[in-house]
């Protein structure tokens, strides 16, 4: 099926992409990472730990040779942060993409939107390739396209918190609205919502607890390849109208006794 | 002399340049950014560039996470 999905010039193999977070260890993060299919995988940037050398790099088993790395700015609450955090990113990496997150609150994880867009304008004038983390506001996710992001990436629901598609109709209301790609990021929990997403029209889903978060992740991995190639293959496919009556799918002639 | 790493104190000889320390640091400087006095430093600087005294150096390198929730 030659259906690419291009951002940014940038070729991508798969329109799962997953995080690589909450897993038990980099032997399993490896693992599902590989079950998944996905070829881009998102880090985050922290301190090294300098008394402790010791400790194992993320990058001796997620080759970035093999992956594309897209480092993000969690855990960044003003824009400030969030732009040197995404500087430093480009400086220890190997591309200039970045998922851009400016958080709003801890509780909710939503995204402050005002100091978001604040960011996203400096980074793209820097050169970076811009992955913005929004709600599902079709009027921002136009303005982080007016400003010149390579894609938006609305949440389904907040970050961790498995509840699905929350509101199919924002999501839907945004692929009208703009014309960049748009990434569903976070909020999947389970296969059927991976599916939902891509059967919705977008053009990629990132997910992190989904997978990690499955007593067993690996099989979660695999579950979500699926669901997007399926998803992905109904969108394109397009369903049948819905209709609130039956509609015989088995003709009536030459039936017995009739 | 003194300097601040990762936000700890740490003694390092005079002349040390950011080379120097990252390899006494067993840090492989390709998977690392450096940011010095706030100012990120190119890789191709490390070995010309002198710490100085109360020097503050944040060494950065990337972990798993997906998003804010999920940084290990």
């Amino acid at each position: 099926m030659d259906d690419k999905l291009i951002i940014a010039g940038i070729e991508f193999k798969s329109r799962l992409w997953v995080g690589t977070g909450k897993y038990k260890n980099f032997e399993e993060t490896k693992k599902a990472v590989e079950a998944s299919g996905a070829d881009v995988v998102t880090v985050a940037v922290r301190r090294v730990n300098i008394t402790d050398r010791n400790k194992e790099n993320l990058l001796d088993y997620i080759d970035p040779k093999k992956y594309k790395i897209l480092p993000n700015t969690a855990g960044c609450y003003t824009a400030e942060d969030a732009i040197r955090t995404a500087r430093l990113a480009r400086t220890a990496g190997v591309s200039d993409m970045v998922k851009l997150e400016v958080i709003g609150d801890e509780k909710t994880l939503f995204p402050d939107n005002e100091a978001l867009l604040e960011a996203a304008k400096v980074l793209v004038k820097e050169g970076f390739i811009v992955f913005p983390y929004t709600n599902d506001d079709p009027i921002m996710a136009r303005k982080l396209q007016d400003i010149g992001c390579a894609a938006v990436m609305p949440l389904a629901a907040p970050i961790g918190s498995g509840l699905g598609i929350r509101n199919p109709y924002n999501i839907k209301i945004i692929l009208e609205t703009v014309k960049i790609p748009v990434v569903v990021d976070a909020g999947v929990g389970t296969a059927s919502d991976a599916a939902i997403a891509m059967e919705l029209g977008c053009d990629a889903v990132l997910m992190n607890t989904g997978i990690a978060g499955a007593k067993d992740p690996i099989k979660m991995a695999e579950a979500m390849k699926y669901a997007i190639l399926a998803g992905r293959l109904a969108y394109k496919a397009g369903r049948m109208p819905m209709k609130l009556y039956a509609s015989a799918s088995s003709p009536l002639e030459g039936k017995i006794g009739g | 002399m003194q300097i601040i790493i990762n936000g700890e104190k740490r003694t390092i000889n005079d002349d040390t340049t950011i080379a120097g320390l990252l390899k006494e640091l067993k840090i492989d400087s390709q998977r690392v950014a450096v940011e010095l006095n706030m100012s990120i430093i190119d890789k191709a600087d490390y070995s010309r560039t002198i710490l100085k005294d109360s020097d503050k150096l944040e060494i950065v390198s990337f972990i798993g996470g997906g998003a804010s929730w999920t940084i290990n």
